[in-house]
């Protein structure tokens, strides 16, 4: 890209990396305009470091409404790895005399996110099994953090959660009558606010969880990170939309959710299942609301023909929402 | 009157060169929005094909379920608002399956590949 990109995040590195010489084979990895993700070759004599850069441009400050902000992903990164959660080593935040935006660099994790990948090849068949239990003992770990150390973060929710998508689902202005049965059910089924009030990633799925042959090597992406309910992050990482086809392994496609929950309490958490499935609810309808927020970005300005596309998979949560609320083939007692 | 070939045709076969000659050609970036691209054009072809039919059905049984008559846009917007405040909700006769057939109906144009679909359609033709 920009040279001068280039030459200031060179200037950037050498700044603090004792004995670093440059930077090499920058290249953009993914993002939209507000934020942006790039790989990058620390050079160094004792052999180069990888990197990655998570920033938002200068001009690009005002974060949306749920994310937690750069500086408060890098305070979280920090506090995971120190905790021995599976997590990229923060290796600088950017500083304003930097003019780089706000961000951070930090170490580049050899592995897969891409689920297809991850469900189909042949390096991943020894691993899949155990993942799911992993993962459990990860999330138990994310929600013991201190919160102490860590960075001020949106309290949620059901009642919310529940008010946010309300409203957002009100913004879109199209009337979608499966999305008004989930909200529906989730008003009457509100659990009311958790008795455990935890660090909650937001995000945990694939995609943001870097895969190796001998599983799971980080966690990545806290920007929807918030204090709340933990069964929220057990419940959105068994939503379908997250199973790639493999509909009947709830966990991600590969695992099971005893297999989930056996490993989130071997680390010594503590499981409520009928909260889990609320958040599974939950959860679909958000991924369904954004969907529509895609196909809004498209509409207004944005022309990518991906977005638009994802705008046309809101069908996807609304037959998932009905195979949870609505099942089919079951005779249900007094009609409901 | 329109002439022929029809838009159903011209699309499909745009969509064939597009997947048959010129996404050999491509990789990387370019190589999946293009088929992202021919994702569209293919989804654009089914609702053409699909949707007259389905959206008559869908409004016919809206004017059923909510005794009224309208545009098929209004009669959901009603819809949604009687299940909002709960006045119509899974106990009233044809709620659960009016919402089955509309989203089966949007899945078949939107991602009839979609796992959750195929296992409902296995459902249909298996009862």
């Amino acid at each position: 890209m920009s040279e001068s990109f280039e030459a200031g995040l060179a200037r950037c590195v050498t700044s603090w990396c004792d004995g670093a010489t440059g930077i090499a084979g920058a290249s953009r990895l993914s993002g939209g305009a507000s934020q942006e993700t790039w790989s990058f070759d620390i050079v160094h004599p004792d052999g180069n470091i990888g990197a990655i850069l998570r920033r938002a441009p200068a001009g690009y400050g005002a974060a949306p409404e749920r994310a937690a902000g750069l500086d408060a992903e890098a305070v979280l990164m920090q506090r995971a790895h120190a905790a021995g959660i599976p997590s990229p080593p923060v290796l600088h935040v950017l500083q304003p005399a930097e003019e780089l935006g706000t961000g951070f660099i930090m170490g580049r994790i050899a592995g897969e996110t891409i689920p297809r990948k991850i469900l189909r090849d042949g390096i991943f068949a020894a691993v899949r099994p155990k993942l799911a239990r992993q993962l459990g003992g990860v999330l138990c770990k994310i929600h013991r953090l201190d919160p102490a150390g860590l960075p001020q973060l949106r309290r949620m929710n059901p009642a919310t959660e529940i008010a946010e998508l309300t409203r957002d689902y009100q913004g879109m202005d199209w009337p979608r009558p499966v999305f008004d049965l989930a909200l529906r059910w989730l008003r009457d089924n509100d659990p009311g606010p958790s008795p455990d009030v935890t660090l909650v990633h937001g995000d945990f799925r694939h995609g943001n969880l870097i895969i190796g042959a001998d599983g799971v090597r980080a966690v990545l992406d806290w920007e929807l990170a918030h204090f709340g309910d933990p069964m929220e992050d057990l419940g959105w990482i068994c939503v379908n939309s997250w199973r790639f086809g493999a509909i009947d392994k709830p966990v991600g496609g590969f695992g099971t959710r005893e297999d989930l929950f056996a490993g989130y309490e071997a680390e010594g958490g503590r499981v409520d299942a009928a909260r889990v499935m609320y958040w599974e609810v939950m959860g679909t309808l958000r991924w369904g609301m954004m969907c529509c927020g895609m196909m809004q970005r498209f509409r207004t300005g944005d022309r990518s023909m991906e977005r638009a596309m994802i705008g046309r998979r809101a069908s996807e949560t609304e037959i998932d929402l009905l195979r949870l609320l609505a099942p089919r083939g079951i005779t249900r007692a007094g009609g409901r | 009157m329109q002439d022929e070939p029809t838009p159903v045709e011209l699309l499909t076969a745009v969509a064939a060169f597009l997947r048959d000659d010129i996404a050999p050609q491509l990789t990387g970036a370019s190589a999946f929005k293009l088929r992202v691209g021919i994702n569209a054009l293919d989804l654009v072809v089914r609702q053409l094909t699909l949707a007259q039919a389905s959206d008559a059905a869908e409004h016919e049984r809206l004017s059923a379920l909510l005794a009224q008559d309208g545009s098929l846009l209004d009669l959901n917007r009603k819809l949604a608002e009687a299940i909002a405040s709960g006045t119509v909700d899974l106990a009233t006769p044809g709620l659960a399956e009016h919402l089955w057939q509309t989203t089966m109906d949007k899945l078949a144009v939107d991602q009839p590949n979609y796992a959750s679909y195929r296992r409902e359609m296995e459902r249909e033709k298996s009862s």
